[in-house]
């Protein structure tokens, strides 16, 4: 597996039978939740059954990677030997549903420039089996 | 409505030496602190029936916790009726709450709880705050496999969040978080167990270093080793005791949110937003009686989140109630964690807050003891998805 030089280390997640869709939906550059075919509900982390209406016909569905940024913050402190400061942590909201947040970094904008409100799409950065999602700015 | 919890008192407290790195075995420091509880109350080791604790022996960060139920049972050789520890509870103080639940139904009389950190001689050893080891063939799992692999390796990280939106929807700024720090620094000036005792000034907070914006170092609470205890007692059996013994007027462990950092519906709070006017559910008494509050610091916006969730303020206007310090300083109009909180005190974890309440209601607190004998405290621990929070009163 090629390491851009760019990249961070990160700690990555541990796959397991209800997360590893997430993290590795990245390989073909889209990103996915799981939704309840019954209620239209998007689940996040995924559950077994719709916390919703508790249908269990749930499967993994792509979204369109669109978010708006509900809040961030500029991080200092280096916490991870390897993981570069300052960066950006943010609560995005996906664009399908209200509520259907992923914490993540914003990446390609200087925090200066961040706006609450500002809409966001995603890219991925890959690391052995796993695609972490981030997301940046959106063209207008 | 009954209120089980009036029938349970604080009968008395006890707290280890409280320093940095003070290299004393944990299990030690946890001992003296359960001892002195035990004294204070006027009470022998044959006379504790019950043992709560917060959040176990659980292995997590290093020094998160220095011993379980199990260790201080076996050390102490209590004969028990009732015992519970575990880290899902309503905050720290949880753990007590279920104290006073076990001795309002009978199970104990005199129930032991205890909250013992070691944290700063652990940090020692270089580890990632949080749980993670940082390196090699480490993942993460649980809710930190979601923060984890982005950074946000820190509660100061994920506070930080619900500060900035508190920022970006009320206007707060750094100047009224920062009267937190500065209220608490100087309140620990006069607390001779306070950690960080020399003066500060606004200019000395906006010197510091950044951590995770908006918050600096002095918004992050500082890693100690120590030990807290208290003894809770069925109200009857307390009368009886050394002390006048403070009655437990009201509880909150309210969580109607999503239980999580990073999906909680409303990112300006916490759960404190549904523990604490669950406490004001179960008391006639209200926000505008209460003589001090010791609130929740381990990042100084849990403070602002705990001003507004127990109704000492409005919604969202927790910057401006604090603005300037009058209003929270020890002569001012709600006295705030006057012993000098986490912030300037040390992390002693939630209990911290119970103790210096206990403390000031008994009249205590030497220098900066508040005025006018205060009757009615709140305590009041968590942030993000924990809180649980204790309306106190002396008889």
């Amino acid at each position: 597996m090629l390491t851009m030089p760019d990249k961070p280390f990160r700690i990555l997640p541990r796959l397991n039978a209800d997360n590893e869709f997430f993290w590795t939906s990245g390989a073909d550059g889209k990103l996915r939740f799981r939704r309840c075919q019954d209620c239209g509900y998007y689940i996040h982390p995924a559950t077994p059954i719709c916390p919703e209406c508790l249908s269990k016909r749930i499967e993994t569905e792509v979204v369109s990677g669109r978010a708006t940024l509900l809040t961030f913050t500029e991080n200092h402190q280096p916490w991870i030997p390897g993981f570069p400061t300052p960066y950006v942590i943010a609560i995005v909201e996906m664009v399908e549903q209200e509520g259907l947040r992923l914490t993540t970094n914003i990446v390609g904008v200087p925090a200066e420039e961040l706006v609450i409100g500002m809409p966001l799409r995603v890219k991925f950065e890959s690391y052995d089996d796993v695609f972490i999602p981030l997301f940046e700015p959106e063209l207008q | 409505m009954e209120v089980a919890e009036r029938s349970a008192a604080i009968s008395g407290i006890g707290q280890s030496d409280v320093g940095r790195r003070l290299g004393r075995n944990p299990m030690e420091l946890t001992l003296d602190s359960c001892l002195a509880a035990i004294e204070d109350a006027g009470l022998t080791r044959d006379d504790i029936d019950g043992l709560a604790t917060y959040p176990g022996n659980l292995i997590a960060a290093p020094g998160f916790s220095a011993a379980g139920v199990t260790e201080v049972q076996d050390a102490l050789r209590l004969n028990l009726n009732w015992f519970s520890g575990g880290p899902e509870a309503p905050g720290q103080l949880g753990s007590v709450i279920d104290a006073c639940m076990a001795v309002a139904c009978g199970l104990a009389n005199h129930v032991l709880c205890f909250r013992s950190v070691w944290e700063s001689t652990a940090q020692q050893k270089g580890v990632v705050p949080g749980g993670g080891s940082g390196g090699g063939n480490y993942r993460a799992s649980g809710f930190m496999s979601w923060t984890l692999p982005f950074g946000a390796a820190s509660a100061a990280n994920w506070i930080a969040l619900f500060a900035q939106r508190h920022f970006y929807e009320y206007g707060t700024t750094r100047e009224q978080l920062a009267q937190i720090a500065l209220n608490a620094r100087h309140n620990a000036g006069l607390n001779p167990k306070a950690i960080y005792r020399d003066p500060m000034t606004l200019d000395d907070y906006f010197a510091a270093r950044m951590i995770s914006t908006p918050f600096c170092l002095y918004d992050c609470d500082v890693p100690v080793d120590g030990s807290t205890a208290v003894i809770v007692s069925r109200w009857e059996l307390a009368r009886d005791l050394r002390r006048p013994p403070i009655r437990v007027e009201a509880v909150g462990t309210a969580l109607h949110g999503r239980p999580s950092w990073d999906q909680f519906d409303d990112l300006t709070t916490m759960a404190c937003r549904d523990a604490g006017p669950m406490m004001w559910s179960r008391t006639d008494l209200k926000p505008a009686d209460v003589d001090v509050a010791q609130l929740y610091d381990g990042f100084s916006f849990i403070t602002l989140a705990w001003l507004e969730a127990l109704g000492f303020c409005g919604k969202g206007e927790s910057g401006a109630f604090v603005e300037g310090g009058k209003c929270i300083a020890l002569d001012g109009e709600l006295p705030l964690n006057t012993g000098g909180g986490q912030l300037s005190a040390g992390r002693l974890h939630g209990y911290g807050f119970l103790h210096e309440a206990c403390t000031q209601l008994w009249g205590e607190g030497g220098e900066r003891q508040v005025a006018g004998s205060p009757l009615l405290a709140v305590a009041a621990a968590g942030g993000g998805p924990l809180a649980g929070c204790m309306l106190l009163s002396r008889s």
